[in-house]
């Protein structure tokens, strides 16, 4: 082959004249690409609208279920994602910057700002597990479901667990023994754990203030804990007793002075409780939301990462000097192309699960 | 250097000079703040207008009218579209946009009927 024959094709094509586009075959079969891919994930939302608007009943709200920050304690409503949503962008900046250098044949800038994508990329897969190793731990509170079938969700700041003081000896306790997260077993992991464990497999019982646990050995124990602070139950769904609450009326929550502490420690001692997520039940909303919140969330993750392995590859080809040998950077730009629709799809996600 | 046959001349097409550069990136930074700024209005509103407020339609509406803005500007400008032959563009943007909106209406009006049955 030589220069002469890709002439005689376009020819063929063409009949001598440019093609209608005036771009590369390469790019032009990406934007196809794109363009299905953009109906994937166009459909994901529908069906997830369809879903939300199909639904009678409250909604889980974006401020209230992505509220945490790392490291820290407290309420930061929506800090998190938009933190996420700002790394995307610049990503996407350092992507296009990349682009704009390979059409000046500045190799060097290609390679800095090529690098600096692939670490964008990187940052974002990385909050992004922990975004949801946080949603599948859920919070301390967890959902109940209260005495008169209402099912709510808790705020409030969750008392400290002290320790565990056995009473009736188990497999490897004896009576009076103080267990704490320095003693404990490997089995039980933490006293959080423990408790949150025995809540679930109804192995808690007493009230508040005087709750009884059952650990994996047999021991059961008096459970020191901390009194929560400002505990307020959100109804979710109706029972007979309480309505549900409503998001932009903060008094329609049970409050503390109307027992929302009795209400739920009752619940947790009962066993009607559900602690983070998974794909058989979550504490946030009804079942669908977190089958969507995983499915979305985790086929535009999936595309970030495989955005991530061509954005290496072709970074790997700057530093060989491939395309400039080549002449040209087009594959850079066919890599930018995909890289800010893994983007463009994010602001979409964004806006549907946190915000709306 | 080898003449090579991989060389589709579309794809030198695209080069630029030192100034063109200047000015592209000069846009790239304006749309980036743009972006930003909007990121950060979407996440206050969403943070200080509670759900289920008199407010809360106009702010749905609001969101869903920054996010096609966004989606603009990062289509049009970082995706290079707006620049590209107007045939090309539209052949993208067309089907795609006649083929949602329809989704769309399908999906929320079904899903409303749906609900309303239950």
């Amino acid at each position: 082959m030589s220069g002469h024959a890709s002439n005689e094709i376009a020819n063929v094509g063409w009949d001598g004249k440019g093609s209608p586009f005036s771009v590369g075959y390469g790019k032009l079969m990406m934007w196809f690409f794109l363009v299905s891919d953009a109906l994937t994930f166009g459909g994901f939302l529908v069906a997830y609208g369809f879903i939300r608007y199909s639904f009678d009943g409250a909604w889980p709200i974006g401020e209230e279920t992505f509220d945490a920050l790392p490291f820290l304690h407290g309420s930061y409503p929506l800090a998190y994602v938009a933190l996420m949503t700002f790394i995307l962008i610049i990503s996407s900046v350092t992507m296009v910057l990349a682009v704009e250098a390979g059409h000046r044949m500045d190799r060097k800038g290609v390679t800095k700002w090529m690098l600096a994508t692939v670490l964008g990329g990187l940052v974002f897969v990385g909050s992004q597990a922990w975004e949801w190793s946080h949603f599948i731990h859920g919070t301390k509170f967890g959902k109940v479901e209260l005495s008169d079938g209402s099912i709510a969700t808790a705020k409030g700041e969750f008392g400290k667990i002290q320790s565990f003081e056995v009473v009736t000896a188990g497999a490897h306790t004896n009576v009076g023994d103080i267990i704490t997260d320095e003693n404990i077993s490997s089995e039980e992991g933490d006293l959080m754990h423990a408790f949150q464990h025995a809540a679930a497999k109804r192995h808690l019982s007493g009230s508040a203030g005087a709750l009884m646990i059952t650990l994996h050995d047999g021991t059961v124990a008096k459970v020191n804990k901390d009194a929560d602070t400002g505990l307020e139950l959100i109804v979710k769904q109706a029972g007979n007793d309480h309505a549900v609450s409503s998001a932009a009326d903060e008094s329609t929550r049970i409050s503390e002075e109307e027992g929302a502490v009795a209400l739920y420690y009752e619940a947790l001692a009962k066993g009607n409780v559900v602690y983070g997520a998974n794909l058989q039940e979550n504490e946030y909303g009804p079942q669908s939301y977190g089958h969507f919140f995983f499915f979305v969330t985790g086929f535009h993750g999936f595309h970030v990462t495989i955005g991530i392995i061509l954005n290496i590859i072709i970074f790997l080809n700057v530093l060989k000097g491939t395309y400039h040998r080549r002449g040209h950077y087009e594959m850079v730009e066919k890599g930018g192309l995909y890289w800010h629709f893994v983007d463009l799809v994010w602001v979409f996600v964004f806006t549907f699960f946190y915000l709306i | 250097m080898d003449q090579r046959d991989d060389i589709i001349e579309y794809s030198l097409y695209n080069h630029h000079s030192e100034e063109e550069g200047k000015k592209l990136r000069k846009k790239i930074w304006k749309v980036t703040l743009i972006l930003s700024v909007v990121t950060a209005v979407e996440v206050l509103l969403g943070a200080l207008i509670k759900q289920g407020s008199d407010m809360w339609l106009t702010v749905k509406v609001l969101f869903i009218v920054l996010t096609l803005l966004k989606a603009g500007y990062i289509v049009l400008t970082f995706m290079h579209l707006g620049d590209e032959k107007k045939v090309l563009k539209w052949i993208i943007l067309i089907p795609y946009l006649i083929f949602m909106v329809y989704l769309i209406f399908i999906g929320l009006t079904e899903g409303a009927a749906v609900g309303a049955k239950m």
